[in-house]
């Protein structure tokens, strides 16, 4: 056993059990930052802080959400918009943030991208990224079928079809997802139960790990410099702080983070109050209705890419493409072939390659929104193709990247 | 010290994503959805009024040779409905709106249209063809033996007469003779017999529940279909959807059974305040507390700026 010694202080009394300043250390004041790194390196703790809104505006609706197909849509539309002191103010909170935290977990993504942050030693970072990706993309698909509205349904309805697998006939892997041949009493349950309990779960695992998988190789910069942490680190210790080339985390750069999240909060809560209506589709304040279809049927926006990889195509090929797109991104750090960690800027194709990305992500987001008719399915199919191309074609041209 | 390049990444950042709003919201909504200009409820295909009505020569036709109080109320000028609203819609489909409030909900032109030809006024030609021996439920007036024209006026004008001013009409009496014969609204307590009371006994409450269904029974004989609840309409289809909705069904929905209703531009107005009001009903408290909360917010982040620029001095 340790050796305790008389408190001097509540402090010292939690430290010798706790080592508290250790930790602090560890986590805070002497986990080193490169300073070269600009504000998008803050999109992580607007990140945190976007699911801490969800965390707790979720938490509120919680209290009087109930998940029975009767009482569902006016349990929320009724009794949390109306009857609720403020539940109108969480309710805002919780459906723009979900929206919102996609758009900032792609800045997240791109960025990473840029900069080559999931090479050499930053491999598990990417991949607990991406499985927070898909977690949260299945939070935030089980949260958009609680208020039961057409869309719910509807949606459900679509994505849980897809297990079907086209020609395989799965039928008995949906009925088995959905617990029922229809989304009913039993789907509702147990998205709920998935939304509220098992993903959140899941979330903050790992969320853990991907913080756990930063402390070794620390994060990227923006010039691709490689960086003596504990040579730079002893220079700033020794009161050299200028001339050092890391920071502490804290207070150092979680300063400049504060700054970036009180900016993001501005625009956060601009589009709470005044904006909303994009994150709450008009078409999920119909109660569902098994007998009507909507005449459009399409996903929230942050899953419209690879909704339009899944529609020009038949059922099978269509179903190959969707489950390409789906894991393709976790396999990034192994597909580039190149050993340089430096901006795409710097990196000859692979900078078309950045740009020809994003930009055919757009397109495809606008397009899986658009009905598949003339021009739009013709961009759809084109824009399908050039995305499978890309990924196609990273390991040959980064394997022809020169070495920096 | 190198040049900085954040505002120039912000300024991408900020480019992709206005780019991508733009394209899944504004642009693919005008790409989905039909786009309908309101005509200010004028209803330019029906004739105007040309004669000056007397609104005590239009009482008598009203309550007389007209016949309008064989088949409505009008509460206001002490005339109770002929028959209760389950019995009314089992004769005629749907219940014969109160004529109170109509002089000040309707447009004066479209009421004259109406009572010369309910079907060609309400636009539901297409369901009642007197051709085809389909007649409307409610009976044109064919005159009184004199200038019709001028009968039709001073009708028109008694309506007025009665009806209540400006303010005086509020939202839920707008709804209630637009709308509510048909579209329940249940987040407001409005069935289509009526705001439902709070009952002391069940069976009281079961009774009442069971007048309804009897009522909606006619009502979707006669339509078609259930005419929607409309308690959160306004957030599924919006202001303008409404407006242009009502104002001429037909432009969304080629042949459906909801009449063109004509109200005039100011009962549109209170029927969509009505709406809100049910369905949107935290908005003025939304306004005002995302105030308070957007100068919370600034000051916040004002703060965090100072702290930044503070911890940084000495990094440089
Ligand atoms: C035979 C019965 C009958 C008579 C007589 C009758 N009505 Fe009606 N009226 C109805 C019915 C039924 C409706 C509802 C029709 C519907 O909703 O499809 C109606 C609807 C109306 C409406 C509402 C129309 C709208 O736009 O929603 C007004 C206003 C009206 N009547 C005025 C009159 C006036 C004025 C007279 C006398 C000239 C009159 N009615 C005579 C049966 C009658
Ligand atoms: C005589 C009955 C009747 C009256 C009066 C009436 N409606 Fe309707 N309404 C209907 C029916 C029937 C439908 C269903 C139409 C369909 O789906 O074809 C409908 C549908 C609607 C819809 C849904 C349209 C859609 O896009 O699905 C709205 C909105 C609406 N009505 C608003 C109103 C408002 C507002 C008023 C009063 C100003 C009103 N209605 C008066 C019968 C009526
Ligand atoms: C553990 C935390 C969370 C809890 C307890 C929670 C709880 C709830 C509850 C009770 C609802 C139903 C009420 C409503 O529809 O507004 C809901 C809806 C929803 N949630 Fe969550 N949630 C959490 C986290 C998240 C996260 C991380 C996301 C997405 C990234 C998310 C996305 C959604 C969405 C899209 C809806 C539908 C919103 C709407 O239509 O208004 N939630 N959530």
């Amino acid at each position: 056993m340790a050796h305790f010694t008389k408190a001097t202080s509540v402090k010292d009394w939690f430290d010798q059990r706790l080592a508290i300043d250790k930790v602090e250390k560890v986590m805070m004041s002497e986990y080193w930052i490169p300073k070269n790194i600009n504000f998008l390196w803050a999109m992580g703790m607007v990140l945190v802080v976007t699911f801490t809104l969800l965390l707790v505006s979720g938490i509120f609706l919680l209290m009087y959400y109930q998940p029975n197909v009767a009482t569902a849509f006016d349990s929320v539309n009724y009794t949390i918009m109306r009857e609720v002191d403020f539940g109108w103010l969480w309710r805002h909170v919780h459906g723009v943030a979900a929206s919102v935290v996609f758009l900032i977990i792609y800045i997240h993504m791109f960025t990473g991208i840029y900069y080559g942050s999931y090479k050499k030693g930053r491999e598990m970072i990417w991949i607990s990224g991406m499985l927070l990706f898909v977690a949260f993309s299945a939070e935030a698909f089980s949260g958009y079928m609680l208020p039961w509205g057409q869309m719910s349904y509807w949606a459900g309805m679509v994505i849980t079809n897809l297990f079907a697998g086209g020609s395989l006939h799965a039928d008995g892997l949906v009925e088995w997802i959905r617990g029922d041949y229809v989304p009913a009493q039993a789907f509702l349950n147990r998205f709920f139960m998935l939304h509220v309990l098992l993903i959140p779960l899941a979330i903050m695992g790992l969320i853990g790990l991907h913080f756990a998988a930063l402390r070794i190789p620390h994060v990227n910069n923006q010039d691709g410099e490689e960086i003596d942490f504990d040579a730079e680190s002893k220079k700033y210790l020794a009161g050299d702080k200028a001339g050092s080339k890391v920071m502490r985390f804290a207070n150092d750069f979680m300063a400049k983070d504060m700054m970036v999240v009180g900016i993001y909060l501005i625009f956060f809560f601009y589009l709470v109050f005044f904006h909303y209506d994009f994150a709450m589709d008009p078409v999920n304040f119909d109660p569902a209705d098994g007998l009507k279809t909507p005449a459009h049927i399409y996903p929230e926006w942050y899953f419209l890419w690879s909704y339009e990889i899944l529609r020009p195509f038949s059922t099978n090929i269509g179903l190959i493409a969707f489950a390409f797109a789906q894991v393709i991104f976790v396999l990034l750090p192994f597909l580039d072939r190149s050993p340089n960690t430096t901006p795409a800027s710097r990196r000859g194709l692979f900078k078309i390659w950045f740009w020809a990305m994003l930009v055919d992500m757009i397109v495809l987001t606008a397009m899986g929104k658009l009905p598949p008719e003339g021009i739009f399915s013709t961009i759809g199919l084109v824009a399908a193709l050039t995305f499978i191309g890309l990924w196609i074609v990273l390991p040959f041209i980064t394997k022809m990247e020169k070495k920096a | 010290m190198k040049q900085n390049k954040e505002p120039l990444i912000l300024a991408i950042v900020v480019f992709f994503t206005i780019v991508t709003y733009y394209l899944v919201e504004p642009f693919a909504h005008s790409q989905m959805h039909k786009h309908v200009e309101s005509e200010g409820f004028e209803y330019k295909d029906l004739p105007e009024l040309t004669k000056k009505g007397d609104a005590t020569r239009g009482k008598d036709l009203v309550m007389g040779a007209g016949g309008c109080t064989g088949c409505h109320a009008i509460t206001k000028a002490g005339m109770p409905a002929p028959m209760d609203a389950v019995t009314a819609a089992a004769s005629y489909g749907v219940n014969p709106p109160d004529l109170s409030n109509a002089g000040s909900v309707y447009s004066a032109k479209f009421l004259a249209s109406l009572i010369k030809n309910p079907a060609h006024a309400l636009m539901v030609e297409h369901k009642f063809d007197a051709s085809k021996g389909q007649m409307h439920p409610m009976v044109p007036f064919y005159g009184a033996g004199g200038d019709m024209d001028q009968e039709v006026a001073d009708m028109v004008a008694y309506l007025e007469s009665i009806a209540p001013k400006g303010e005086e009409l509020t939202p839920a009496m707008a709804y209630e003779t637009a709308c509510g014969r048909c579209h329940a609204n249940h987040y407001e307590k409005w069935t289509q017999i009526g705001t439902k009371p709070t009952f002391k006994k069940k069976q009281d409450g079961l009774a009442f529940d069971t007048k309804v269904l009897d009522y909606q029974d006619s009502l979707k004989a006669y339509m078609g279909k259930l005419p929607p609840d409309l308690s959160i309409y306004i957030r599924s289809r919006g202001e303008h959807y409404i407006k242009t909705f009502v104002e001429n069904p037909q432009n969304y929905l080629k042949g459906t059974a909801m009449p063109r209703v004509g109200v005039n531009a100011e009962a549109a107005d209170k029927v969509i305040e009505y709406l809100e009001d049910s369905g949107d009903t935290k908005r003025h408290e939304r306004e005002a507390v995302g105030m308070n909360v957007m100068i919370y917010i600034i000051i916040f982040a004002i703060f965090a700026i100072l702290w930044k620029k503070q911890v940084w001095r000495d990094l440089h």
